[in-house]
């Protein structure tokens, strides 16, 4: 595993990116001290941890299953990351999402970006978010007491994405 | 050949994750594939109708009707995403 991304880093010209489709939890306190070890350029860092909530349009929720695109996932996020790079200030970037069956309170995407300055990460963090919640191949299914069903894609979060693009850096 | 991917709701829907196919004379768009597959009928018709909002990809790059095809592509239909 170890060996496979230290290919993927090396494979994007020795940049500093990852991506992370996976199964097991993440933490995020052991992602962010290895983005700053050895990084003194870096001056802010700006996180978002994404949670399964126990109810959704109004149905509670017992688990959900996330599916995705293998290969695609992963190339459609770090073209993500490479279009915040060319927006803003980004000295390093992570995206860790995980998939298969979930339950509420459990972590379901993280995302860090660390930057010179605070502006830079903020903006570069809610960007590669909201671009991978409407273009990144993952998709949600719930259980309910009613039953399994594929959750709609929302138009709420394509406006969310679509506001970026008057935004200049 | 080709090789087809089908995800989520859809794959549920037609009953398979994916298949591989000899495209068919004068089937050369993304566009041309999607009524190719519709003309299967039964839930093909149903999931593959143009009215239904389907993604789709080439060789993993989001892709429209207009994209055209050759032998050895992956295209992969999708419903909207929903990660995240």
């Amino acid at each position: 595993m170890v060996t496979k991304w230290l290919f993927f880093r090396l494979s994007l010209g020795g940049k500093a990116m990852n991506v992370r489709v996976q199964e097991q939890d993440f933490d995020i306190s052991a992602e962010i001290a290895a983005m700053r070890a050895g990084s003194p350029k870096i001056g802010a860092i700006a996180s978002f941890v994404g949670v399964v909530r126990d109810v959704n349009d109004g149905d509670s929720v017992a688990t959900m299953t996330l599916e995705h695109y293998p290969g695609m996932t992963e190339k459609s996020i770090a073209a993500i990351i490479d279009q915040a790079r060319g927006r803003w200030e980004v000295l390093d970037a992570l995206v860790i999402h995980r998939v298969g069956t979930l339950k509420p309170t459990d972590q379901i995407v993280l995302v860090i970006v660390a930057s010179a300055h605070r502006g830079d990460a903020f903006a570069a963090c809610e960007f590669i978010m909201d671009y991978l919640k409407t273009q990144a191949p993952f998709w949600k299914k719930e259980i309910t007491p009613q039953g399994g069903r594929w959750v709609d894609a929302r138009a709420t979060d394509e406006q969310a994405a679509g506001r970026w693009e008057g935004i200049k850096k | 050949m080709i090789r087809l991917l089908y995800f989520a709701r859809l794959r549920e829907a037609l009953g398979t994750g994916g298949e591989t196919l000899e495209l068919p004379k004068g089937v050369d768009t993304l566009g041309r594939l999607r009524a190719h597959l519709a003309g299967r009928g039964a839930a093909w018709a149903v999931e593959m109708a143009p009215a239904r909002n389907l993604r789709a990809a080439v060789n993993q790059d989001v892709a429209n009707p207009e994209t055209s095809l050759k032998d050895g592509d992956e295209v992969a239909f999708f419903p909207p995403v929903t990660g995240g």
